[in-house]
Parts: structure tokens; sequence; C-alpha cells
């Protein structure tokens, strides 16, 4: 085995992960090889002074506030959909109605009817064309239940 | 970091069924963890708290889709891993586009928030320490965090990251190798002079 083989167990040895057979094999290792002895000790001094930096813990009122944020910010989600869901209803029934009218009314010129037709039919192939396209990768997608 | 228990799973099956209240179990349980993740990942409180709350959100949304006798930490860190990799890519091309094109804007844009104002005791060394963290690419910075923050073990590591134990000591080892060249390069010399 070579020092690259015993990376692992280096960072095992410093961790205290290893089992006492790994730590036999590797202490053997370390007594024949200076170059191993003088990286672990470097490592040794890093792991120490790595372990002395604690991050600040946030006030007492964060933690009793945290959970109620998380309820509110859920909530609030339900609330937006159910308001986003109402709004594009009545956006779609309001211009149903207005095109409706705009058909109906003798007074508006063919050309411009017909523009309306085509707009509505533009759309809707597009609507139709995106969500064909988002379900299909959808489920060609292998990765979709990954790491669930 | 707490083991699984049966209140755990107790809640976990609660929760499959829209409970809310059995959802405060996981957030309560684990909230501290995903605050201190996200703050090592994003290295700023306030960004720390919100994508710690939001990857809660989305945990709560998601939550049938945890596969029954999973473990819920693993599967919620990912969630909140991804949130803060996105956080930070969007970090990096708004500074990106406000400062033109820079030599590196990821490691920039993530050193620079690192403000060493949220280590506790401060002193020289462990702000030069907390700034070297900042300057780690993501994936060597992740195990520094959860070893050294969380006191997570490597079987823990592993699950968390979906990897083997060998991936982790692997990755181990490159981060601490990079952070010890980047106390070496500062100002003030390497890990030997930092006692």
């Amino acid at each position: 085995m070579t020092c690259d083989d015993y990376k692992d167990l280096m960072m095992g040895y410093l961790d205290n992960e290893l089992s006492d057979e790994q730590r036999q094999r590797f202490e053997e290792h370390l007594a024949g090889c200076g170059e191993c002895a003088s990286e672990l000790e470097e490592f040794k001094k890093l792991k120490a002074i790595t372990d002395e930096v604690t991050l600040v813990e946030p006030e007492d009122r964060m933690w009793q506030e945290y959970w109620g944020s998380i309820y509110n910010r859920i909530e609030r989600g339900v609330g937006w959909i159910i308001f986003s869901i109402a709004g594009i209803l009545l956006v779609i029934y309001g211009g149903f109605k207005i095109i409706e009218e705009l058909i109906k009314d003798p007074a508006v010129g063919m050309i411009l009817k017909i523009g309306l037709l085509a707009l509505i039919a533009g759309i809707a192939i597009l609507f139709v064309s995106v969500l064909r396209e988002r379900l299909y990768f959808w489920k060609k997608d292998r990765y979709r239940d990954v790491r669930r | 970091m707490p083991s699984v228990c049966q209140e755990e799973i107790v809640a976990m099956r609660r929760c499959r069924r829209g409970s809310r209240e059995a959802f405060e179990v996981f957030v309560n349980r684990y909230m501290k963890d995903a605050y201190f993740i996200a703050l090592g990942l994003v290295g700023n409180r306030e960004d720390a708290m919100d994508l710690s709350q939001e990857a809660f959100i989305r945990a709560y949304r998601n939550i049938k889709r945890v596969k029954p006798g999973r473990r819920f930490f693993p599967w919620f860190y990912q969630i909140l891993k991804n949130l803060c990799v996105s956080h930070l890519r969007k970090r990096k091309y708004r500074r990106a586009s406000s400062l033109g094109a820079a030599d590196s804007p990821e490691a920039a844009a993530t050193a620079d928030c690192f403000s060493p104002d949220v280590v506790a005791g401060r002193n020289e060394t462990k702000d030069k320490v907390w700034q070297a963290i900042g300057k780690l690419d993501n994936k060597h910075r992740e195990v520094i965090i959860l070893r050294h923050f969380q006191n997570m073990s490597y079987e823990q590591i592993a699950e968390a990251l979906f990897c083997n134990q060998g991936t982790v000591t692997s990755r181990l080892y490159y981060a601490r190798k990079r952070l010890k060249e980047l106390l070496g390069t500062e100002k003030g010399g390497g890990t030997s002079d930092m006692r």
C-alpha cells in the first residue's frame, strides 16, 4: 500500500472513527513513514483550531418564534394558491365574456373577429403543447424519485 | 445529531395525513441543526434563518414523497443543501452582473458573505479559519461544517450526503488539505503559527 491509500485511515484516525484493527494498521504505517506522521501532525493542529471555532447562538426569541414563522408561511402559501387560482379563473371568464361580446357585436369588423379567434386558438395550442411537453419530460425523468 | 426515535416515526405517519402539529416535532428537533448548517453553507445569519425556514416549508409540502421507513433528516438535508447552493448561485450571478466578470465570482461571492461576526468569542485565528472555510468550494465546505460544527459521525454524514463513508473521508481529506493551504497562504503564516 502507498501513502495515498492511508489518507482515508488518516482522517478516521484524526476523528476517532477507526476500528481497533484499522487503528493498529495505521499506527504501524505511521511508525515507518515520516511523511504521513508529519502530515498527521499538521492535520491535528488544523483540527484543533477548527474545533475552537463555534458560531454565535441566536437569541432565544428567534427559536421561540421559529415554528410560528414557518406555520404562518405555510398558511399564507395555501392562501396565495387559492387566491391565484381564483384570479386566473376570473381573468379567463372575463376574457371569454369580452371576446364573446365582441364576436356577437355586428359593429365589430370581421378582421378583428378573425384575429381574436386566431389569438385564442394560438394561446390554446401553445398551452396544450407546453403542458404535453412538461408531462412527457416528467414521465421520462429518470431522477424524479432519486434521493427521497 | 439526534437519532431516529419512535416519536419521529409517529410524527412522520401523522404528517403524511397532513398534520401541521406533527410537523412541529421535526421543526423543534432539527431547527438548530438546519440553521447552523445553512449558516455554515451561506455564511450569513439572515439568509441562514430564512433558508432553513424555507427548507422546512418545502419539506412540509413534499413530506408524502418520503418513502416509508426513511429517516427525515437525510431527506430534509438534501432540500436544505439545494436551497443553499441555489442561493449561492444567485448571489454569484448578482455579484457577477454588478461587478462585471470576476476571476472567481463563486468563491468571491461566498467568501465575502462569511463575515466573522457570526463567530463566538472572536479572535484573529478564529476569524481567519472562518473566512478560510468560506473560501472552500461547496462540496468541501459541506463536510467541514457537518463534521466540525455539527459533530456528525462519518456514518451520519454519509447518510446525509447519500454517499459511502469512503467518499466522506476522501472529501474531508481534500477539504482539510485545502483549508490548510488557505490558512498557510494567509498573512501571518500557516497552521503551525496559529495557536
